[in-house]
This record gives structure tokens, sequence and C-alpha cells, in this order.
């Protein structure tokens, strides 16, 4: 099936209904009148069966499965496409609905971007994207082609020196149980490309769309200005 | 006594895979021709199964298999289950799907039809106790751990003599007392009497707990999110159906926890059902809506306190009631936890608890960061202000003078505290944030913003005995520290470990710690939980050290002559006392007791280690010196631990905007193993307190019982934007005597030491006006300034 880059943003949250397949019955584009209608159709499913609401979020199909090529019951299929992820051009089949975080966790093995929400409440997932950072649970990865996409994976230098930002959050015993911690490093280097020298307050905003359930605030922010100070 | 490693601050050996990403949880995991399993849950608070209608979805290509309740073990009513055929609540599991991946497994649950008959529910653990009133469950509505399912109704006498801000004082499931404390209540110069509501919400840790498991050569592995390791095995095997030896467990890391991942949780066991039945390694991963309804809960009280004062604050008498609310299961022991609470931090002279555990069709409760504890100290302390101001005496004074010291006693055993240094802590705590200066500040004025400053106590017991320590010195000279006790996030399972390396002269560089997976030999150890780990791994580390110690003077007098006595450890090396030129190094002695064999290479073990410990010395084995013992040190009393608070807030009067200029804690927690960290716990729990005192509960659509608060911007946990603006921590660093090298846990007070401290300052900031609730949200705020009257009714739960 073609895929037109050009259609994504809405149209592309229309496709994941599966209802809305079943409705067009295959995998042929959609026109922006049946996406409309469809969507119209999705909802009111959801809100007539409750148990349907479950399932329909927080799905992601995983390309190194057999079988998982061929198109789908909700009518998705693969394409193939390039991501410059840390430095190198990455060839990976990607759904059209398909978010960076999934690409990069289940289909690139980059496992160290965290999902904790899957919808862009907390920060887990942050990566960098041409030297902003990025939500990659609600960043299409069709929309990131010819972006360059820096993960934790991708900030320590080519020798294996830990960037600035990792180390003084070692310093300052930033992390607690780790979880939230490769998006705070994310964010913090984000901040720190576009502010070298900012303030506690300026750190603080910076920081806060990242959230932290162990409240490490204090000790991360402390390793923000800690790397600031050594730039 | 001055230590080597300890008081010293060192890089914890996980931290670097944390910032590099390369800390791998359990989602992280993949096994070859893996499985992905979505679970449907159930859409109502309370319902019964008729009818799993599974037959379109089992047709689709990519489904592999369904999992229902009938294939998985039931256990005893009211205990948490798998997967449910009369589910409790929204958000239960009633079945998965297993497919050749996610995207299908979800497209599956949509086709499966599931006959639901509604059933009768209920969010209020009032409206459940009233005569008629609906039970959450159809055999019962109160229970919990050492409670048995039943239904209790109380009279409407009970409910007709309460004034409606009242909590109606029915018949009690338990009750406890010492002393006389009618005569406290006369002997009283003031007596205060409050209602009051602490709200139940979310632990909404940042790791949805995910699983991934497979089977092996009879073997179930699997890969799990929890705070604790080798407490987690005997009752994830009984989840699975195994014995425990027949489970491998791997949990390196685990993304947050707060008490809902500290023991074993059911439906961790799907990917392992799922497993067997396909054959195929299957991961499960959670949503964090799915996490919200599954990932449990704080309970949450409505509770009734009377408190009796002498001239001088002292407290003469307290009597207290408290109706917990403990999800629709076995729920959490919060309830108890604040009367025990309350007789620990204020000492009453005299002091009756009642109070009873009513279940309610809305998430599972567990234990949460000082369950009952801090609830107690959120509604307790503005309450001890409130009585301050009555008596005219300064708030620091109050406390100090009821603060539990050496001869401190917990409940109505009067069970002694190892040690107490509360009045210590308020002292530096004061000292620190200059109290009697600040104090001078409360109401001043600066546009619509008001000043307001509060002081705040919380306590939780910090310790158990009875586990086993193990240590390895290989050929090398490596000292490995086999510890079970998980990695909940705090390092303490590293803090701990130093105590081993302490008691044998170690350089920290030589040191293994061995962890996270029970193929590395992982000794019987208690779960992290309940702020119990530096005192309780201080004591098994200790003893297995010192087992290490014996065998290696044992090694050097069979050696080198003479008696064990006449040597010593010292620079890794075992030297005569008498002639420093004679020694042996820990090498070379682990290599002798390979030689040796017998208890010196584990060969044999002490029959009174746990079997888990007998196993996991198996594998070692012949591979070194082993030290292992079972703690066996004096042990009497409770360990308890304290954190006080102090904070100075900006109230604006008009937005009921609150702004923390700055936060101060103390703890005590005995001698401070790891300086830095435990600033860290200090602060960062302050942070979960904040939560408490502001923003997070649970929310319910009345009519459907259908969560409304599961998103994270509607649950609110604090960001950066909510931190203070200035924080400070410190500890009274006062040995504690049942502790080998003085260490208890910590890190469950910090939360309500801040969240009682920001709730008093907000009382002060408003002359004194006490809310009687958690969290005070901004409106309620608004609400009281403009004489309106609440948005919510009267000891209400769940209010928006």
């Amino acid at each position: 099936m073609p895929y037109n880059d050009n259609d994504t943003g809405c149209e592309t949250i229309g496709r994941e209904a599966p209802d809305q397949a079943s409705a067009h019955g295959g995998d042929q584009p959609l026109t922006p009148a049946q996406l409309r209608s469809s969507r119209r159709i999705f909802i009111k499913g959801v809100i007539s069966s409750g148990a349907a609401i479950s399932a329909s979020s927080y799905v992601f199909r995983d390309g190194v499965v057999p079988g998982a090529h061929a198109a789908t019951a909700a009518g998705s299929v693969e394409r193939l496409i390039t991501l410059n992820i840390n430095g190198r051009d990455r060839r990976v089949d990607v759904l059209p609905q398909e978010t960076l975080a999934h690409t990069l966790r289940y289909k690139l093995g980059l496992t160290g971007t965290k999902i904790g929400c899957d919808h862009g409440e907390c920060g887990a997932c942050t990566v960098i994207s041409d030297n902003i950072a990025v939500y990659s649970c609600t960043t299409l990865s069709h929309r990131m082609r010819g972006r360059k996409i820096v993960t934790i994976e991708g900030v320590e230098g080519p020798d294996g020196k830990l960037h600035k930002v990792q180390q003084a959050f070692i310093d300052e015993l930033g992390p607690q149980c780790g979880f939230c911690t490769p998006g705070q490093v994310m964010s913090a280097v984000a901040l720190l490309a576009g502010n070298p020298k900012p303030t506690i307050d300026e750190a603080r905003l910076g920081m806060s769309g990242n959230l932290c359930r162990c409240g490490a605030y204090d000790h991360y922010l402390n390793g923000v200005m800690r790397a600031a100070g050594e730039a | 006594m001055a230590y080597q490693l300890l008081g010293k601050n060192f890089v914890p050996p996980d931290i670097a895979a944390k910032v590099t990403g390369r800390a791998k949880y359990s989602e992280d995991f993949r096994a070859e021709g893996m499985l992905f399993c979505k679970l449907l849950t159930s859409p109502m608070p309370h319902a019964r199964v008729r009818n799993i209608d599974a037959s379109e979805a089992l047709k689709m290509p990519g489904v592999i298999a369904i999992l229902t309740p009938d294939d998985v073990p039931q256990f005893p009513d009211p205990e948490d289950l798998i997967l449910y055929k009369e589910p409790y609540y929204v958000g239960a599991p009633i079945l998965a799907v297993a497919a050749v991946d996610e995207l299908t497994a979800a497209n599956a649950i949509e086709k499966i039809k599931v006959d639901l008959e509604p059933l009768p529910f209920t969010l209020d653990p009032l409206d459940s106790l009233y005569p008629g009133g609906p039970n959450a469950r159809t055999n019962g509505n109160v229970a919990n751990v050492g409670l048995k399912l039943q239904t209790l109704k109380w009279d409407a006498a009970a409910f007709a003599k309460a004034e409606a801000d009242t909590l109606p004082l029915g018949t009690p499931s338990e009750s406890w007392s010492y002393g006389d404390v009618e005569a406290g209540f006369r002997d009283a110069k003031v007596v205060v009497e409050e209602s009051f509501v602490t709200a139940s919400y979310a632990h909404h840790s940042m790791e949805p707990r995910s699983a991934m498991a497979y089977w092996e050569n009879g073997k179930c592995f699997l890969h799990g999110s929890s705070q604790s390791q080798s407490f987690m095995v005997p009752g994830m095997a009984r989840y699975v159906g195994i014995k425990p030896e027949e489970l491998v467990y791997i949990a390196e890391f685990c993304g947050g926890g707060f008490g809902s991942k500290g023991t074993p949780y059911p439906i961790m066991s799907i990917p392992a059902h799922m497993s067997k039945k396909t054959g195929r390694p299957v991961m499960m991963r959670i949503t964090r809506a799915e996490e919200y309804t599954n990932g449990y809960g704080r309970g949450g009280f409505q509770g009734w306190v009377k408190m009796g004062f002498r001239a001088d604050g002292r407290m003469t008498a307290v009597d207290m009631y408290i109706v917990g609310e403990n999800g629709p299961n076995q729920g959490f022991w919060d309830f108890r936890n604040a009367g025990e609470a309350v007789s620990v931090v204020y000492q009453p002279l005299a002091m009756r608890w009642r109070g009873t555990s009513v279940l309610t069709n809305t998430p599972p409760r567990t234990a949460q960061r000082g369950p009952g504890e801090n609830q107690t100290a959120s509604a307790i302390e503005p309450i001890l202000d409130k009585a301050a101001r009555q008596l005219g005496i300064d708030r620091l004074a109050i406390r100090h003078i009821n603060a539990p010291d050496n001869q401190g006693k917990v409940g109505a055993e009067r069970t002694p505290l190892t040690s107490a240094y509360v009045k210590e802590a308020l002292e530096k705590g004061a000292k620190l944030f200059n109290w009697d200066e600040r104090s001078k500040r409360s109401g001043q004025r600066k546009g619509s913003k008001v000043t307001g400053v509060g002081i705040g106590q919380a306590f939780h017991p910090s310790g158990a005995h009875g586990f086993d320590g193990l240590v390895r010195i290989t050929p090398d000279g490596k000292l490995h520290i086999h510890t079970g006790v998980g990695n909940l996030g705090t390092y303490s399972y590293a803090a701990t470990s130093r105590i081993a390396a302490e008691a044998l002269g170690y350089d920290w560089k030589n040191v293994i710690i061995e962890r996270g997976d029970t193929r590395r030999a992982l000794p019987w150890n208690l779960g992290q939980f309940g702020s119990n780990t530096s005192f309780t791994m201080s004591r098994t580390n200790f003893v297995a050290a010192e087992d290490a110690k014996k065998k290696l003077l044992d090694i050097a007098a069979k050696k080198l002559g003479g008696a064990p006595d006449d040597y010593d450890l010292a620079n890794e090396k075992i030297v005569s006392k008498k002639d420093p030129g004679k020694s042996m190094s820990f090498a070379e002695a682990a290599q002798e007791a390979i030689s040796l064999g017998g208890a010196y290479s584990g060969k044999e073990v002490p029959d009174n280690l746990n079997p888990m410990t007998k196993g996991a010395v198996a594998l070692i084995a012949g591979t070194g010196l082993i030290g292992v013992a079972k703690d066996m040190l004096p042990f009497s009393g409770m360990p308890a631990t304290f954190t006080v608070g102090f904070v100075e807030i900006e109230l604006d009067l008009e937005t009921a905007e609150t702004r923390i200029l700055e936060y101060v804690g103390v703890t005590d927690c005995g001698t401070v193993i790891h300086p830095q960290n435990l600033h860290h716990q200090v602060k960062s729990g302050g942070v979960m307190g904040i939560g408490m005192a502001r923003f997070e509960r649970y929310v319910f659509d009345p009519k459907y019982g259908i969560p409304l608060a599961s998103e994270l911007y509607l649950s609110k946990p604090p960001s950066y934007l909510d931190m203070p603006l200035s924080v400070q921590a410190d500890a009274v660093d006062l040995p504690d005597p049942q502790s080998p090298m003085g260490t208890r846990g910590m890190g469950e007070p910090p939360l309500g030491a801040s969240s009682s401290s920001l709730l008093c300052a907000i009382s002060d900031a408003l002359g004194g006006h006490v809310f009687n609730r958690t969290p005070v949200v901004p409106d309620m705020i608004i609400n009281f300034l403009s004489k309106q009257p609440q948005a919510h009714r009267p000891l209400q739960v769940s209010t928006v």
C-alpha cells in the first residue's frame, strides 16, 4: 500500500481504530470523509463497550515476530523507512500509527528509552530531535524521517565517555529507581544545548516535563546545575 | 566510632546503568519467539462473569491462546486474584489473550464477548456500614489481613447520634487500650475532638508492572518488577503454581514501587501461565491505566480523634477511631498502624484505639510508603497545632514535650522502642530552619500573599530479624556479597552490603555485590519495604561477615600455626598479632577453604538456615570461602524511625497557590551509612508528601464507579514545579543499640513529615483553620476564604 507521508497526523490516528478498518474493509487509503465517519464509529464503539477501552491503547506490532509484516485485521501495513538515530541511518519497517518510542524499543532494540504513560504525560520516553526534547511516545515514527534523533544510547562520547549530564547525575546521586532517568538525561541535555547556563528556575522549568515518582527532583536539578557549571 | 566505609558517600554500582539506559527493567527483555498478551479487564465496579465467548478472537490469524479464570489458581476470599470470575473493581483482569504481536492481541480482546451481570457496589465505607447499605463483596464488607471477611453494619442510631461532620462511632472490628483514658481527659486542661478524612490514592510507580516469562528445563523464568528479590519467590511460586525452587526470579531493576511491588502480586504470574499454555515466552506489558487499577493504592481513612493535654502540652489521653477504606480485597492494615503511630509519636499517658477495615469496589490497596503512619501524621499534626493554640504554647514545645526518647513505648503491650531521638531531631531541625525567628513570620501579609510555617512529624517501624546472610571470598581475593533484599531504587542494598565489607576490613574496590537473579545464589532475605533494610540487612550481612572472619582466622591457625585468637584481619590479610611478618592473604585463605571443604567452602551449612539460603550456598559451594549465618543477634522491642519536617510557605489568598519557600527534614535513623543518599530520601520522600498534602486522591463516577483520576495529570503526582525552592536534610546520627553498626531504616517517615508540616503551614497561614482532610486542594482554600460551603460533604471520600 502506498503511504503518503503528508497524510499523517489525525488521519493516521484514525487508522488505529479497529472498527474503522472493518467498516472500510481492507488496506486501501481512507478518504478524509471515511476517516471522520470511521472515527465516530470507533468512539461510539468505545462508549457502548467499556471492555474495549482496556485494550485500545498502548498497542504495537513487533516487526521481528514472523507474520508481523502481513496486513492486519486493522488494515495497517508496515513500510520501510530510514531514520537517522544516534548519527546512523537505520532502515526499519514501521506501521503508520507507530510511535517513535515503539520503533526504538521494539524494532531497533534501543530499550534505554522508557515508556511510562504512553501518552505524553511523564517524559520517561524523552529523546532529542534536532536539538529539541520530544516525547517519543506521542511522536509518529513516520514523522521523524529526515530528522536527527538522539536517544539515551547516543549521548555518551564515541570513546564511551559519559556525557557531562550523565556524570553530574552520578555525582549528585540523581536517579533513584532509575526508570525516568533516561528521559531526565535527555531533557537536561536538550536544555543545556539551548541554554548552557540556566538559572535554577530556568532549569526547573526546563525539566518540568519529566515526572519522577521517587521525587528525586532536587538531586536531578543539582545535577543539571553541576553539568552547566562544567559547560 | 570511626568507620572505614560507613558514613561516607560512594557511587552505587548500579547507577551508571541508570544514567546510560543500560539498566534492564522487565519490559526490556526479549526472547526468541516471544508472544505478547493483553488483558480484558472489568468495565464494572462489581459484576459476575456469566459467559465468555472467545470463538471469534481465537479464529483470528496470529492469536495463539486465551487464559481465563478457570486456567489459573484461585485463592481464598478476600485475597487478590490473578483473573476474576467476579470482578470487584473496574480494571480487574478477567482474561488474557496471547498473540504473535500486541496489536493482534488487542484486536482479539475486542472480539471477545463477555457477558457480565452487574452487582451492587460501594465506593464509601460509611455507605457500606449503614444498615442495608451495599457490600463490596457478595459475602461481606469488612476484611483485612488477620481480619476474617464478614458483614458489619452499624446501628442506625450510631449514625443518627453523630453530627453530620462527626464520624459515627459504631461497633469496631478491633480495639485496644492502655491506661485510664477517661481520667486522662479529666486531668486535661484542653481537650480537642475532630473527625477527619485522608484520601486514598494511587502509587503510580513510573514503571508499569510489565512482566515476561518462559519455561526451560522444568523451571519458570520470570522477569518481574519488584522492590524485593528473595522475598518474592515463595509467593510468586504459589501464584504460578510451582515450588519455590522451580522459579528463577529476575528483578535487577525496579522502576518504583513505594510498597506496591514489595510483596508478591498475582498479575505478574499471567505471562508465566500463558507461557506454560503456549510453550513460548510471553511478554505482558501493562498500560498506565492498567497500572492505576492494578498497581494498588494507599488506603484512605475516615477517622475521629479526641486528645487531652495538660497545661504544659503533655498529652494525657487519646481516644481514636479509624474506618479504613481497604479496597475490595485483603488490602493492608493502615487502620491499625494509625493507632500504633499515635502511641509512638506522642507517647500519650493513656490511649484507646478502635477501628475497622471496610471494603469498597475501588482499586486494591496495599502498603504505600508509611501505610497508616503517614495518613496519621497528616491528620493529627494539624490538630496538635490547634491544641497548642488553645493552650497558648509554642508548636515546637508541644512536640518536644511529647516526643519519644529511649524510654519510648508502643501500643497496648507497651513494647519498648530500641532507641528514639526525636527530641534531638526537633532541636536540630529547629536550628537549621531557625524556627525561633521564622515562626514570627506566621501570618505576615505581603500583597495577596500570606506566610505560614509548620512543623510535622512521622514515624515508621524500621527493622526485623531472623534472616540469613551470605558472603563469599573467591581465590582472586574478591569479596562477593550475596544479597537477596532487592533493588527498590534507594541503593540500600549497596549501603548495607558495606556493613559486611566494613566488618572484614575490605577495600570497597574489591567487593562485588551479587543480586537481582536467583541464579546468583541469593539467600533468604526480607523484602525492601517497611523502612527495614538498613536494620535487617545490616544484621544479616554482619553475621555472614563474622562467620567468614571466624573461618579466615581458623584457616590461618591451621596453616600458619597457633590458635585463631593469635590472628587478626588487616588489609585483606590474616596477620599474626605477635609476628606481623606471619600472614596470609584472603585470596590464599579462599583457596585453602576450597581445599579444606566442609563448612569452609559451603559443602556443609548450618541447619538453621532457610531452605532458600541452603539452595543458594549449594550453587556456590566449593568456589571459595563461604560466610553464611542466620541472624540470631539479640532482638527485643521495636526499632522505630522518625523524621521531623519544618516548612515555610507563601499562600496566595486570591488563587490559593502555595509556594514552599524552605523545607528542612531531619531524620532519626541510627548511624548514617550513606549521607548523600540519606539526604536524598529525606528530600524526595518530602516531595511525595507534597502530593499527599495537596493533590493526590482517588475520584470515581458515583453512578458507575468508573475511576476518573487514572491519568497522571488528573492524579497529579508532584512535579519539578511543586518542589520546595530551598530544601535541606540532616540526621541525628546516633546509633541504634540493636543494629551491629547502629543503622536503622528510614524510607517512609520523610513523606509524612513533609505532608504534615505542609498541612500545618497552610493552617497557620489561614489563622489556624484546620481542614481535617487530605489533600487540601486550592478549591477548599478558596471556599474557606470566601466563606462558601465546601464542594464535598463532611466525611465524604474520593472527592474532587
